[in-house]
């Protein structure tokens, strides 16, 4: 399952990537003859309602969702593993205090937190880097920043077993300083379950950005994501359901690859673990 | 399974537990209301007919000038209080306006984890008595399924067939119902079939999974072989021994994944246009009425912590072991 959904993985990777070599219908040409039509030889996904080429539009929208999901989960593995490292390592105050800090950020509802930083800061953002390029810096920023929790408890339970360990106790009296313990010595050995964690993270931050676009909170319609297309396609369900099924099932299958890949992962690497 | 008597001092800890990570968010949301830019009082300093001395004891009289720590009081001594500010865009109170919306978000998030529940508990409890069975393959395959599809995508689709093709169920919530008696329950009752299967469906796909692997914990455990050797029935063990207790962990999931359904709330709500909180914050937003956004966001949080007491206290009373730790 695993295998094949790494396939099917790579297929839409490489068809986001390699997409614009092959396909050079441009995103944004309006042609109101051909509105909302379903799938034909000309256009094989079909059209919008101002006849924009769906295909090109889904291309372009999977290179920013899987990019914001790839991006999202690098901010949150970073600020995860770094908040882990440093309470695993320092018992004591500042342990409790990052792990109070911890559940104070998993106890707070995630989308009305993200809805609520995008609507403050999205005005003043888009000001200093551009429409697109300001959504996409706030959204990473903001997905990553409430995703980072797992990652750190996680890290920091790995941490505190580890570092009591023969081989690190034996580089600790070899003279090795502290961060290089943590560098060559724990770190490595934490990897596995931080590498399972951040697959899954992907995932939850693809269907983030599309939920927030879906909302009308993240990416402008005239940027096209996997979601943003979505939002603009529900009001012609009725008239045009092509349009909402292609890029809510890009986004279905993508995520799911994606858990399926994670899970395969969680096995090859944790052989301790029976279920 | 005995149920006991939770010691007084436990709920009283857990309700002391609660006042810190209630301040954290408090403490949170305002850090993120005072940081983001944008003075309420920037429309007086374009308008030429207001002087700046009026502008300047305008911004003494709300406070504008204090140092943030007292800005910080005021406003958390204000929320105490109950006076949450006034919607620009509704002309109502916040607070009312929040009370009138909130009854149909916890009908709504309620009857799904109902719905949640009553699917995935036989479904986790049968796959984990078989583990690897034919059943318990394609259950997992449908969980994956299930967790990997977003609520917005469930919710176009399940309007797609039975709103759009079939033409069974109204795809938008209406609270003015006209109907009296038993049609008005009915009319109630297909109007919010569709929001509540997709919120449960999510929520059921994730449980099952959960629900499997606590159940595989427990039957391992020698009460278990015990039961078993002393002639009991495998039906008997599976219900009266095994699940009471792999049921435990379950009722503090459920608890514990109000954040998710909270989200999963706000795009049903918003996808069903259902008069809830949810649809009413991204209403809000879209219309920068930022008193609205700032309640909405702050009766989700309390939700969330209350939601987490109740599931220490449901903890503390089903296992007997937690209480006098």
């Amino acid at each position: 399952m695993a295998l094949f959904s790494a396939f099917a993985l790579g297929l839409i990777l490489f068809g986001v990537l390699a997409g614009p070599l092959i396909w050079r219908v441009p995103i944004n040409e309006i042609d109101f003859a051909a509105k909302l039509q379903g799938p034909s030889w000309a256009h094989p996904l079909g059209t919008d309602d101002l006849g924009q080429d769906l295909l090109s539009r889904l291309i372009y929208g999977g290179r920013i969702s899987i990019a914001v999901g790839f991006a999202a989960m690098v901010v949150a593995i970073f600020f995860g593993v770094l908040v882990g490292a440093v309470a695993g390592m320092s018992s004591g105050r500042v342990d409790a205090a990052l792990m109070w800090v911890t559940d104070l950020f998993l106890s707070l509802p995630q989308l009305p937190l993200l809805l609520l930083v995008i609507y403050l800061f999205r005005e003043p953002v888009k000001g200093v880097l551009g429409v697109e390029g300001g959504a996409f810096v706030l959204i990473v920023a903001v997905i990553g920043g409430t995703r980072w929790m797992s990652a750190a408890r996680l890290v920091r339970a790995q941490f505190l077993s580890l570092r009591e360990k023969e081989f690190v106790e034996a580089a600790r009296a070899l003279g090795a300083s502290r961060i290089r313990q943590v560098t060559q010595h724990i770190l490595p050995n934490a990897l596995g379950p931080v590498i399972v964690v951040a697959t899954i993270d992907v995932a939850a931050a693809i269907i983030a950005e599309s939920t927030l676009s879906f909302l009308g909170l993240g990416f402008p319609s005239d940027v096209p994501t996997w979601g943003s297309v979505l939002r603009d396609a529900k009001d012609y369900l009725d008239i045009a359901p092509h349009w909402a099924l292609f890029p809510g099932s890009l986004i279905f299958i993508t995520v799911l690859a994606i858990n399926f890949i994670g899970d395969g992962l969680r096995d090859a690497l944790d052989p301790r673990r029976v279920l | 399974m005995q149920v006991h008597r939770v010691s007084r001092q436990y709920v009283i800890r857990k309700l002391l537990i609660m006042i810190p990570s209630l301040l954290g968010i408090s403490i949170v949301l305002f850090a993120l209301l005072a940081m983001a830019p944008g003075d309420p009082f920037d429309e007086l300093a374009t308008n030429p007919a207001v002087p700046p001395e009026v502008r300047a004891a305008l911004r003494a009289k709300f406070g504008l000038d204090d140092p943030i720590w007292m800005r910080y009081w005021h406003w958390l001594f204000a929320l105490m209080q109950g006076d949450w500010g006034f919607s620009f865009v509704s002309r109502m109170d916040v607070s009312t306006l929040i009370m009138q919306r909130l009854p149909v978000t916890l009908v709504v998030i309620g009857a799904s984890q109902i719905l949640a529940i009553v699917i995935a508990i036989p479904v986790g409890v049968l796959a984990a008595t078989r583990p690897y069975s034919l059943f318990d393959q394609i259950a997992n395959t449908f969980a994956f399924i299930g967790f990997s599809l977003p609520t917005f995508f469930t919710g176009l689709v399940l309007i797609l067939v039975f709103s759009i093709q079939l033409d069974w169920l109204p795809f938008v919530y209406r609270a003015d119902i006209t109907a009296t008696g038993w049609a008005f329950y009915w009319e109630h009752i297909k109007q919010s079939i569709m929001p509540v299967t997709v919120l449960g469906l999510f929520q059921g796909a994730a449980l099952v999974r959960f629900v499997r692997s606590s159940v595989l914990d427990v039957i391992r455990l020698d009460y278990v072989t015990t039961a078993r050797s002393k002639g009991i029935g495998e039906r008997k063990v599976i219900t009266r021994h095994v699940v009471r207790t792999a049921l435990i962990p379950v009722v503090t999931l459920v608890a514990l994944q109000m954040p998710i359904v909270f989200s999963g709330a706000i795009v049903t709500e918003q996808i069903f246009r259902v008069p809830g909180i949810g649809s009413l914050l991204i209403t809000s937003m879209l219309s920068n009425d930022t008193p609205v956004v700032m309640g909405v966001t702050f009766v989700s949080a309390c939700l969330v912590v209350v939601f987490n007491l109740i599931a220490d206290i449901l903890y503390g009373w089903l296992d007997p072991r937690i209480a006098f730790r």
